[in-house]
């Protein structure tokens, strides 16, 4: 079962310094929230920078990892 | 029906209607809270849209993510682009951006959206066998 810090650690090493928050919502190990400020996402969409962190996981989205909320944004944005 | 003609199909509920959302259950009954959340955002605008339920059978779903590339459900389509999943739609809900996109007045109350009234559910279960 995934543990909010391992899902933490992926998205860090998949984008470099980024400053990352994954909170396990029901305690169950299977829906995630996740926070990500990356300047990587500058000049994306919105569909893109999600799909970036989505990216890092693969088929375990759906799968292992039932739900991840996702929520990104960069540096010099307003959260 | 085989995977082709889901795709198929799906292409076509893409095509053929301007606000499309492929969620689990339907907007009146949704199966997962963050469907319910989409459906309710676009009840809470107002918009007429089309929404198909993925749950019927698992290949619906497979089909889906393969053809947009977004791997999680709901996933919402205006004008035949994907807008995204519940965080995206929400978060456009909230600013304004959506009811910009879909051409309506932001309401100005903006409550916690519930699902309801409004919408036009496709049936694929019907033509899966």
């Amino acid at each position: 079962m995934p543990t909010p810090a391992e899902l933490q650690e992926r998205i860090r090493a998949a984008l470099p310094g980024a400053e990352v928050t994954v909170d396990d919502l029901t305690g169950g190990g299977d829906h995630f929230r996740a926070e990500v400020v990356s300047d990587r996402f500058e000049g994306l969409s919105r569909i893109q920078q999600h799909k970036l962190v989505y990216d890092v996981f693969g088929t375990e989205i759906g799968g292992a990892i039932h739900a991840l909320s996702i929520k990104t944004s960069t540096p010099g944005a307003t959260p | 029906m085989n995977n082709d003609e889901i795709r198929e199909f799906i292409q076509q509920a893409i095509d053929e209607n301007n606000v499309m959302l492929f969620m689990k259950g339907t907007p009146n009954q949704p199966a997962c809270g963050f469907s319910a959340r989409t459906a309710g955002a676009l009840n809470a605008l107002g918009v007429q849209y089309a929404a198909l339920d993925i749950l019927p059978d698992p290949r619906i779903r497979e089909e889906l993510s393969g053809l947009s590339g977004w791997p999680t459900i709901p996933q919402l389509f205006v004008n035949k682009e994907l807008v995204g999943g519940s965080d995206i739609v929400m978060e456009m809900f909230e600013s304004g951006e959506l009811a910009e996109l879909l051409g309506v007045e932001q309401p100005e109350e903006s409550p916690e959206p519930e699902p309801e009234v409004a919408q036009r559910p496709i049936g694929l279960e019907n033509r899966l066998d």
